[in-house]
């Protein structure tokens, strides 16, 4: 799960890392409000889930609470990368004397959570990554032990050389890594950690990015989600306990088990047809899921024709052929429907489908072949 | 023989009175795997399918059911506790199918199942099966046949398809192993092919990735260095976008690491046969072993 801004600034702020004061606001009043009450020049910031927002105009100076006032008008309400701002950071334009990059991933490769720090900061870290990865030191956090305090001044010692920078830096690199543990995060970044010509050292912007599977035992973490910022019906497939992630073509697929989920949408553009989704129902399927995965494909006006791809272990084919056929007497699919499955009390299911007109075959291949034929006839 | 699991395999059952934990013992029992214990704990005592003896703890389970070998069906909020209670009992080979379970977690339970000498297989895994033999996990015995062919996987249901390929055509298994699609897993790709390289009942090693990381590509050079056996490889995700999480907590496309492409390549580099389609594993298979 994705953390807007102000909520990344709010957890590292908890932690006791420096930053200039700020806050969110909802309203152009409000962000006037915001900018009286911290004087002088401020920035206004679109709270949104996508990078580039400066370049789409969503990252604007306001010289006085007038101006942060209209330019929050401008920027509530515009849409980036397809996605509505409903929120804006209002801080102060800083004096910047140096920009530094500070991250904590969660490495697959050591198993364990990896500092990456860099001088070359403000910039998109992967870029300097790709171009020039000596930019950019790496070290590896034993977490059972934590960060040890060589470690931190170790690291910040690659940033700076006057040595209370350092000091300043290493503290919060203990901060940094404690709220990314402590959160259960996968991805923490200052993205820039900038030095002030006052000789201060601050966190200016942050991303943070929490693992679901933290979600449920953490319900103050779970609350921070905007769903406001996601697509509707990933939300709605949320909601219904299924994985879903839009794509853009024509074919709608549901399948379940998140490998043969992406095999599908393989197999499709393998045979000349582009998938409509990722659609994972699950292990344990009820046939109220496969009503709600129905709802969710025919919601997008681009869908020409479905497939349902079932390989029954845990899931039994008999609760999705049962849940294929109550959406069908709900409400009006209006595209061609294609079913594959096999395996648990696959007899059954065929025999429920057949009572309610509908066919049913057992190989992946031809069932792929025909929903993409269907898909192209109708398009 | 085989790899991991075999006839001689002693399995208890963590969460045996659970809903997946008793379904899925039973379909064990079924198959023909020796599930001496079952634990719950606060229904220590009591009697699992009328044979079973249930205990309140995994050490009480490998006194005195002799227990080798632990299988995990616990909630996530319980699932880290469970891997280190069945590694401080002295389980050799503990697999997780609970999926959730917090990576912040597995940090620490990967390291301190090391330390007590266990194979950790999982978590978010179907588990692993021998035909004929031992079922321990999720994966539906009746798809399966006994052979020469050793799976890796880090998918279920994908894993489910390419063995129903097989079956079909008449060619049988020795074990398939589905390593979990989670990003930190205690079996990696390499574990398995190197034991599938010192099995002498596997001839051929299919082996199925998805997008995200680099564990295939590391597979892949260590297939070049170390595997002698034919290897046949899939990928899963060909078609997926970059940044979003395809259903496995693993597979993610981050940047411009981890995509189908890179995977495939590093499979062509070693030498693999290369699966465009699950179908195509039973003419590159049946190329492969004669």
């Amino acid at each position: 799960m994705n953390l807007h801004e102000y909520q990344a600034r709010a957890l590292l702020k908890a932690a006791g890392v420096p930053m200039f004061d700020g806050d969110v606001a909802a309203t152009p009043t409000e962000a006037e409000a915001i900018a009286r009450r911290l004087g002088g020049t401020v920035v206004i910031k679109a709270q949104v889930h996508a990078g580039g927002r400066g370049k789409a105009g969503g990252v604007k100076l306001a010289r006085n609470p007038a101006e942060a006032a209209e330019e929050a008008s401008q920027i509530l309400g515009m849409q980036i990368k397809g996605l509505t701002v409903h929120k804006v950071l209002v801080v102060p334009a800083a004096d910047i004397a140096t920009e530094s990059y500070v991250g904590l991933i969660m490495d697959r490769e050591t198993q364990r959570p990896v500092f990456m720090v860099s001088a070359a900061g403000g910039v998109d870290i992967e870029e300097v990554a790709a171009r020039t990865p000596e930019k950019i030191t790496r070290l590896p956090v034993d977490p059972v032990i934590g960060l040890l305090p060589h470690q931190a001044l170790t690291l910040a010692f690659t940033l700076y050389r006057d040595y209370a920078h350092v000091k300043a830096a290493a503290k919060i690199m203990e901060q940094l890594y404690t709220v990314f543990t402590g959160n259960g995060a996968s991805l923490a970044e200052i993205n820039p950690l900038v030095t002030t010509p006052d000789g201060r050292v601050l966190a200016l912007d942050a991303k943070i990015v929490i693992d679901d599977n933290e979600l449920d035992r953490r319900p103050d973490l779970a609350v921070l989600r905007d769903e406001s910022a996601e697509e509707p019906s990933e939300v709605a497939a949320r909601r219904a306990n299924l994985t879903f992630i839009k794509l853009d073509g024509n074919v709608g697929c549901v399948v379940n088990g998140a490998g043969l989920a992406m095999a599908t949408m393989d197999l499709v553009k393998y045979y000349g047809g582009e998938p409509a989704n990722f659609l994972d129902i699950g292990g344990s399927s009820n046939p109220e899921k496969v009503i709600a995965a129905l709802k969710i494909i025919t919601a997008d006006s681009h869908v020409k024709a479905i497939l349902f791809n079932i390989f029954g272990g845990i899931t039994r084919t008999d609760d999705v052929a049962n849940g294929i056929v109550q959406a069908t007497k709900q409400f009006k699919v209006g595209v061609p429907i294609v079913i594959r499955l096999t395996g648990t009390n696959e007899a059954e299911a065929i025999r429920i489908l057949n009572g309610a007109g509908m066919k049913a075959l057992s190989d992946m291949d031809e069932a792929v072949q025909q929903v993409v034929e269907l898909a192209r006839e109708a398009a | 023989m085989s790899i991991f699991i075999d006839k001689s395999t002693r399995l208890v059952v963590q969460g045996i009175t659970g809903r997946d934990g008793s379904f899925h013992a039973r379909q064990m029992i079924d198959y023909g795997t020796s599930v001496v214990a079952g634990v719950t704990p606060g229904k220590g005592g009591q009697t699992f399918a009328g044979t079973v003896p249930v205990f309140n703890t995994v050490a009480e389970a490998v006194a005195k059911a002799g227990a080798d070998t632990s299988v995990i069906y616990v909630p996530p909020a319980g699932a880290a506790g469970a891997m280190y209670e069945a590694a401080d009992a002295g389980i050799e080979l503990i697999v997780c199918i609970t999926e959730g379970v917090p990576v912040m977690d597995m940090t620490k339970v990967l390291p301190y199942v090391r330390a007590k000498g266990a194979r950790l297989i999982g978590p978010n895994c179907p588990g692993a099966i021998t035909p004929g033999e031992c079922k321990v996990g999720i994966i539906p015995g009746n798809i399966c046949a006994p052979g020469r062919v050793g799976l890796v996987s880090r998918s279920g249901t994908l894993t489910y398809e390419i063995v129903h390929h097989l079956t079909r055509n008449g060619i049988g298994q020795s074990t398939c192993v589905g390593i979990g699609g989670d990003p930190l897993i205690g079996t990696n790709f390499i574990d398995v092919l190197a034991a599938f390289q010192a099995d002498p009942k596997t001839d051929v090693i299919v082996m199925m990735g998805e997008i995200g990381g680099t564990d295939e590509q590391h597979a892949a050079a260590f297939i070049k260095a170390n595997v002698t056996k034919p290897v046949v490889g899939f990928i899963a995700g060909q078609t997926a976008p970059k940044g979003r999480r395809m259903g496995h907590a693993g597979a993610i496309i981050s940047g411009s690491s981890g995509t189908a492409e890179e995977k495939i390549a590093a499979f062509a580099a070693a030498g693999m046969g290369v699966m465009r389609r699950p179908l195509d594993v039973v003419t590159l298979v049946k190329e492969r072993l004669q």
